[in-house]
């Protein structure tokens, strides 16, 4: 049923000193190959997100011995290549779980990164008779799907909350298993933030391809209210400064808005974008001041509110990809923003019309041969 | 978390410091710094408006002294509960439908999100 991706490259693995009962158990390499890499940015951009899936079970990581650290992780392609390469030069057991290649946070809080999922590949890999200790080294962040207590009422085995980041891996253990206050905590660097961009960009643009040719079609309804054969002409020039708009609250929500999070004021998302969409816009604008065909405030205040709208929109959306909204404030921040997003979109599209309807009355007809 | 705070008086999370048995379990699990331990040996709040509602603190708190509403802090998924009914889920299923396909998301939150799997950061 489950697709996976191909095993991994393993090291040149003498198997002539591992006992035959541990020959079974592949060995992954902790150095990642061009196509590993590649393979990342690809999922980075959202291509093969879905399918990228490891195999659960036991994996060896350098030579590790019946004393060697047990490690616990998802099966997600791109988890599963940064803690192999983060643990290069240890020797451990890794423990890989089904969770349908999604990550160790978003799969714990789902259930599949769950207690029930632990115990039952740790009985199904026979754990007991390749490790001498009962310590399983769980990523923290798991701790939102496996309850350790449990665990170690079911299986014996005890948990020990390992570092948030498999970065901080080699130093943990190198400390006897301690982990810094640093260790502990959740971060949201630029880099972290902007490697989340690609996706949520691309994924804003979704609606474009419907979006921009409607605005293309009221405007040539609009402008051909005075002179019908300006339908054509009025669709054309308006596809211009539709896509730019929609570009713009793309680019507003889906990246400004997160690269500037924690300098744009205030704590809410809906205004963070709304800001950043109108500075764009406002920017735009004055570059482009012709690009409606003709300067109007009825035009530029179409542009503002529309981008405006949609950026706090996209903007609010970024707040599932950050470590640190709350449901209950998400849902709050909706409650009031959603309403005013509609309002200020609809206010928007009525001044795209008029505006449109203004230019098809006096430029348009006053065109020779328009 | 410098820099990023959110909605702090929408948080519903609760510490009943009488249960607690001092184990010190939400100080570690927990991402936000947000439970200490006092001189009485019990937990409380250091910063209980860095709440992100995760909910593992409830869960691996074998006595049952802390409560909060868990739940996936995602816009999207809470307008799809508004729209077609439900708790709020994020789109990206984690469990095979039938025919074992597993839904992706349209955000970037499950695949490569929450700072849990970032360019340096890898979570094990």
């Amino acid at each position: 049923m489950a697709q996976y991706d191909a095993p991994m490259p393993s090291n040149t693995h003498s198997s002539a000193a591992s006992s035959s009962a541990t020959d079974a158990i592949p060995t992954l390499s902790t150095s990642l190959t061009w196509r590993d890499t590649l393979k990342r940015w690809s999922l980075r951009w959202g291509i093969g997100r879905g399918t990228s899936r490891v195999e659960p079970g036991l994996y060896r990581i350098g030579e590790p011995s019946r004393t060697s650290p047990l490690l616990v992780t998802c099966n997600y392609r791109m988890t599963v290549d940064l803690v192999r390469r983060d643990l290069a030069g240890v020797d451990c057991w890794l423990l890989v779980l089904e969770t349908y290649g999604v990550n160790v946070w978003c799969a714990a809080g789902k259930g599949s990164f769950g207690t029930d999922e632990l115990v039952r590949r740790i009985f199904a890999c026979g754990l007991g008779d390749l490790v001498d200790h009962k310590t399983l080294i769980l990523p923290q962040l798991g701790a939102v799907g496996v309850a350790a207590a449990k665990v170690q009422q079911l299986t014996g085995y005890r948990v020990v909350w390992g570092p948030v980041r498999s970065a901080n891996l080699r130093d943990f253990l190198a400390a006897g298993s301690q982990a810094t206050p640093e260790m502990r905590a959740v971060t949201f660097t630029l880099t972290e933030r902007l490697a989340l961009a690609p996706v949520e960009f691309l994924g804003s643009l979704r609606y474009a391809l419907w979006a921009v040719p409607a605005l293309a079609v009221l405007a040539a309804v609009a402008a051909s209210t005075g002179a019908r054969s300006l339908v054509w002409v009025a669709a054309l020039m308006a596809l211009f400064p539709a896509f730019v708009s929609y570009l713009l609250a793309a680019l507003a929500g889906g990246i400004v808005t997160p690269a500037l999070l924690p300098w744009l004021p205030g704590r809410a998302f809906s205004v963070k974008g709304a800001l950043a969409g109108s500075v764009l816009a406002g920017v735009a604008l004055a570059a482009l001041p012709g690009m409606l065909g003709g300067q109007s405030v009825l035009g530029f205040s179409a542009v503002i509110l529309m981008v405006a709208s949609l950026a706090s929109y996209i903007a609010v959306n970024f707040t599932g990809s950050t470590p640190y909204t709350s449901p209950s404030g998400v849902e709050r921040e909706l409650r009031r923003a959603v309403p005013l997003q509609a309002a200020g979109l609809g206010v928007g599209i009525i001044c795209w019309v008029l505006a449109w309807y203004v230019i098809g009355t006096t430029v348009l007809s006053t065109t020779p041969g328009g | 978390m410098q820099g990023f705070r959110y909605l702090e008086t929408a948080v519903t999370l609760e510490l009943d410091a009488e249960m607690c048995s001092g184990c010190r379990v939400c100080t570690v699990v927990c991402p936000h710094g947000v439970f200490a331990m006092g001189a009485d040996k019990r937990a409380y709040f250091a910063d209980r408006g860095a709440c992100m509602e995760c909910g593992a603190c409830a869960l691996n708190c074998a006595w049952g002294a802390i409560s909060v509403k868990p739940g996936v802090g995602c816009a999207e998924a809470i307008i799809h509960s508004w729209i077609y009914g439900g708790e709020p889920s994020c789109g990206c299923s984690v469990v095979p439908d039938a025919a074992g396909a597993v839904g992706g998301g349209e955000s970037s939150c499950c695949e490569t999100g929450t700072g849990s799997d970032a360019p340096s950061a890898g979570v094990s």
